[in-house]
Order: structure tokens, then C-alpha cells, then sequence
């Protein structure tokens, strides 16, 4: 984090972030509001680029961007008159309350801790490691978390199957 | 950092002159890097406005040969100043917004999609230091930004505020996550063998083992170039923009310029995916040695290029598919077969590896295990699923089932 690039990437990737999460609380439209949240998305992944966490960086994107606000778009658009008309609720107060007291906590954790810096370089890439590390030490909640995804799966498939289509035609 | 260090392109004989140029003028910090990589960028995108403009001749000209027609002929000598005509045209077309579109969404859609497309390029090596940012996670950063496209189609589709722009993008949305699975576990088999996703890693193990990944990993090879077209809309996968059903999809509101992005951005997606197909299958910037007497580039691009004719030559001979058979071939066929793939490749790797074998003998065997394996894997389950048998009934479309027969009005109805 020494040279200046990596700092003024840091800074914008930051200001990115936060700022299009601030724009997802205050947006009106439910769309406009996943649009800042893939925006703050893509802003974390810059944020994981600048730590040299690339493998991560790239999962961001796949994830959250491909999938994850897809996801999210679709649920919104299933729902009648989501993406338009939305009135403001009674958690409104509650809810700006809860997230400034989780923000001064968090704020004040960070400036309270004392940060350990080691004197390593950066990692030259750490896809290989994770790979190892995901089949060899966490080989056994790599498979639960698949066992998991899969029973996802398979309960999805039988939650939307219609009535009496259980001979397949 | 890994995007700002390492090693950097150069365009051989035209770039090392600029940069020596650059390392005299002694700038302070990065900035030499930072010039490096606009130049780059700057590179790449007028080779792809430029390849985009021809191949929209080439496409129009060679298309209309497969259909008996003479295709664009009269701007130009034999047509070829049409792209430009039409480029120029769609420039100067009034920039029409309609009035009940989501203003701002409605004009991020046509950016957006046109970013990914063109970032794609930055990992692909186009020689032998010819690549932008050779990342060490390549091939999946290539897969990722892909899937970028998938909020920009949506962003278009829900803008417009029309219902077939929103269906065509629902469609789009469909197929694009249902092949995006089939793409990765394509990409996943040759990534196995090699042992890294770094592209020139890729590239670099088919050149020391003299073998184009398509030898070894033919069903992948197939795989990837089927959810490829999927992805760049083309022919017979073009159902987002499905005329007789659709209007044109989710840019039936798109007029102008505004159009013109989508048009260059499944281009460019075209090109995208014609050259991840060429990196990891067919060997990338290298040809048996080749590469020693010619530039890397030229023999990458003839490679791209030709792959790109395949899917115009689809394009103009295949008929379009139904999207629920679309949906169906990707879940039902591809997607267990390509789970199987990658056990396999899993597999002949261990067994590689326990038996230490020779690669004179390992790589024959498991291209041949391999291509035996993708014929009776393709044959057996479409078997399974009762193609092929004879014995498959024509299934009734879903609505006539919903009203339990067919009502034959007029002449049928008598017989």
C-alpha cells in the first residue's frame, strides 16, 4: 500500500463503495437501488484487487454481480409494482438509527485496534492456495457447504414443480 | 497489485521503439505504466472496430452466398464501404428516447453492455508478450466479466418499459445463467489438465506438449463454442430477439447510436468468445512451431477469425431453436455431460500422475479415452433421453395440453 496508485485506487474504489451503498439506501426506485448495489459490488471487488486478493476479486464479480443482483432483479421484478411507487415506511427512523450505531461501532473497532503490519510482499497469486487449502485442510466443510447448495437446489426444483406433474408428460 | 506490475505486452516491432522512447523521457513513478497500458487499450480497441467493420461485410457478403443472394453490393467497390454507410447512419439517426423509459437505466443499458466486452481482452494473449494483464485467475475473470452482460441486458429489457423488450430480456437472463454453467464447467476440464487458469499458462502447456486442448477435451470444445453462441445471441440461440415473437428482443426501443452499441457489443462478444475458444482449445499464438518464422499475433488472429466463421456459417445455415428446447439442452443434456467431463479429466489426471507415465503415452490415451468417451457420452444419454430410438412421440406444446385437445376448425374438422 506504499506506492501512490495503490493508494488513489483505494480511495476511489472506497469512495465507490460507499458511496453507491449510500445511494442504495436512499434511492426511491427498488431498481435504481440494485443498480447501486452491483455499482458498491464492483467497487469491493476493486477494494479486493488493491489487497492482491485477485482470486477473491474475481469470485466477487462471478457472484455478486452475475448472480447474486440477477437474482435479486428477478425477485424484484416478480413483484407487482416493486420497482416503481415506493412509500416511505415507518422503520424508517429505526432503521437509520440501527445503521448509524453499526457504522460508529465498526468506525470505532477500526480506529481502536492495533493493526499488526507484517513486512511480506504481496501474494504473487492466491488461487493455487485456496484451491489446496479447500481440498486438502477444509476438504470437510467444502463438501457440507456442497451438500448444502445441492439440497438448495433440489428444494428449489420441488417447490416450484406444478401439480400432477409427476408423470413427466 | 498484480494488474500493475509484471510483465507487459509490447507490440514487438511497433511498441519497443515508443518505449525506449518512454525510458528515456525518465517520468517519474508509475507513469510510464500508466501510458503503457492506454496505449494498449487504445490498440486493442481499434483493432476491434476495425475487425468489427469488416466482419460486417464479410457476414452480409458470405451469408447472402450460403442463401443465393448477392447481399450489399452497390456502396463501394462490391459493398465494401457498407459497414461504414451504415455506422454513419446509425450515428446520425435522432437520438429517440421515449418518453415512459426510465431515463438514466435506459442509457447505461447500451454502455454497460459494451464495457465487458471489450475489458474481456485485456487477458488474452495475442502473442507471446502480447497480453494486456496476464492474470494468474485468467480464465475466470473471463467467465466473470461475461457475466457482467447479465444485469446490463436486464437494465435495458426493464428501462424500456416495453413488454417485449422486458420478455426478450428475460429470455436473455435465462439462457445466459443456464449456459453460463455449461461455459464454466466447459472451461473448467482444459483448466484441470493444464493446472492454471494464468491464459498464458494455457497457452504455454499446449505449446511445450504440442497439443491443442481440442484433441484432448473435444466434448468441452463443443460445449464451449454451443454456450458461446448462446451468449453472443447468434443463430440457432438468437431466441432473445426472435423477430416473429419479440419484435427484436430487449433493444426493441433502441434506436440510433443508442442501437448501434448493442450491434458492436455482440460483435465484440462474438470476437470474445472466438478467442477465449482459440486460447484455451486450439493453442492460442502457437501452430506446431509456427510461431518461430511468423508472429504470434498473425497466427492468433487467422485462428480467431476462422473460429468467427463458424458461427456465421451457423448463423446462416441452422434454423433458431425453441427457448424451452433451448432451456432443456443445457439442463437435460450439457450440464450432465459436462459434470461427467470433468470427473473424467479428474480422473486420467490422477492416474497420470500415479503412474507416472511418459506424455508420449499419457496424452494419445486420454485423447483417445476422451474422444471416446464425449462419442458414447453424447450417443448414450441422448439415447437415454429417448432421441434417436424412434420410439420418441411428438410432445404436445404446453397450451394445447392446458385445453386438453386440438379444435380443427375449417377442412380438417370434416375429416
Amino acid at each position: 500500500m506504499e506506492d501512490t496508485g495503490s493508494v488513489i485506487a483505494f480511495w476511489l474504489f472506497a469512495a465507490m463503495t460507499v458511496g453507491a451503498a449510500v445511494g442504495v439506501a436512499a434511492s426511491r426506485n427498488l431498481i435504481h437501488a440494485v443498480g447501486m448495489l452491483i455499482i458498491s459490488f464492483a467497487g469491493l471487488a476493486g477494494l479486493y484487487v488493491t489487497l492482491s486478493a485477485d482470486f477473491i476479486a474475481v469470485a466477487q464479480v462471478l457472484i455478486y454481480i452475475g448472480a447474486i443482483a440477477v437474482l435479486i432483479l428477478f425477485a424484484i421484478v416478480l413483484t407487482p409494482e416493486a420497482g416503481r411507487h415506493n412509500q416511505e415506511g415507518f422503520m424508517r427512523f429505526p432503521a437509520v438509527a440501527l445503521a448509524g450505531i453499526t457504522a460508529a461501532a465498526m468506525i470505532y473497532a477500526a480506529l481502536d485496534t492495533e493493526w499488526v503490519l507484517s513486512d511480506r510482499p504481496g501474494f504473487e497469486g492466491t488461487a493455487t492456495v485456496i484451491g489446496d487449502a479447500l481440498l486438502d485442510k477444509y476438504a470437510l466443510p467444502f463438501e457440507i457447504a456442497s451438500v448444502l447448495l445441492l439440497v438448495a437446489v433440489l428444494g428449489a426444483i420441488v417447490l416450484v414443480r406444478p401439480e400432477g406433474a409427476e408423470e413427466g408428460e | 497489485m498484480f494488474l500493475l506490475k509484471g510483465e507487459w505486452y509490447d507490440f514487438r516491432d511497433l511498441t519497443n521503439p515508443i518505449r525506449s522512447l518512454l525510458d528515456d523521457l525518465g517520468l517519474p513513478g508509475d507513469a510510464d505504466y500508466v501510458i503503457w497500458s492506454l496505449l494498449g487499450g487504445a490498440g486493442i480497441l481499434l483493432w476491434l472496430i476495425l475487425s468489427v467493420l469488416a466482419f460486417i461485410w464479410i457476414e452480409r457478403r458470405v451469408v447472402a452466398l450460403m442463401q443465393n443472394r448477392k447481399g450489399p453490393n452497390r456502396v463501394g467497390p462490391a459493398g465494401l464501404l457498407q459497414p461504414v454507410a451504415d455506422a454513419l447512419k446509425l450515428l446520425l439517426k435522432e437520438a429517440i428516447t421515449p418518453r415512459a423509459t426510465d431515463k438514466y437505466v435506459f442509457w447505461l443499458g447500451p454502455v454497460l453492455i459494451f464495457i465487458p466486452t471489450v475489458v474481456v481482452f485485456a487477458v488474452i494473449p495475442f502473442g507471446e508478450r502480447m497480453a494486456l494483464a496476464d492474470l494468474n485467475v485468467g480464465v475466470l475473470f473471463l467467465i466473470a466479466i461475461a457475466g457482467i452482460n447479465t444485469p446490463a441486458v436486464f437494465m435495458a429489457g426493464w428501462a424500456s418499459n416495453n413488454k417485449y423488450a422486458l420478455l426478450g430480456a428475460m429470455r436473455v437472463i435465462a439462457m445466459l445463467i443456464s449456459y453460463e454453467v455449461v461455459q464454466v464447467l466447459a472451461l473448467l476440464g482444459p483448466v484441470i489438465l493444464v493446472g492454471s487458469m494464468r491464459m498464458q499458462d494455457v497457452v504455454g502447456w499446449q505449446d511445450e506438449f504440442n497439443t491443442p486442448l481440442l484433441l484432448l477435451q473435444p466434448l468441452c470444445f463443443a460445449a464451449y463454442l454451443i454456450a458461446g453462441a448462446v451468449e453472443i445471441n447468434r443463430s440457432p440461440m438468437d431466441i432473445s430477439e426472435a423477430e416473429s415473437e419479440l419484435a427484436a428482443g430487449y433493444h426493441t426501443e433502441y434506436g440510433g447510436i443508442k442501437f448501434g452499441f448493442f450491434y458492436q457489443a455482440e460483435y465484440l462478444a462474438g470476437f470474445a468468445v472466438a478467442a477465449t475458444a482459440v486460447t484455451v482449445f486450439l493453442g492460442g499464438w502457437t501452430l506446431w512451431g509456427l510461431e518461430d518464422y511468423i508472429p504470434g499475433w498473425i497466427i492468433f488472429l487467422s485462428k480467431l477469425y476462422i473460429t468467427f466463421f463458424v458461427y456465421i456459417w451457423s448463423r446462416g445455415t441452422l434454423p433458431r431453436l425453441r427457448i424451452d428446447q433451448l432451456m432443456a439442452f443445457a439442463w437435460k443434456f450439457m450440464l450432465p455431460l459436462m459434470v461427467l467431463n470433468v470427473l473424467a479429466v479428474g480422473a486420467e489426471i490422477m492416474v497420470w500422475h500415479e503412474t507416472e507415465a511418459s506424455r508420449n503415452v499419457a496424452l494419445p490415451a486420454i485423447g483417445a479415452v476422451n474422444a471416446a468417451l464425449a462419442l458414447v457420452l453424447v450417443v448414450g444419454w441422448g439415447r437415454f433421453l429417448g432421441h434417436g430410438t424412434g420410439s420418441q412421440k411428438g410432445h404436445r406444446a404446453t397450451l394445447t395440453r392446458e385445453v386438453g385437445k386440438i379444435y380443427y376448425t375449417g377442412a380438417e374438422a370434416s375429416s
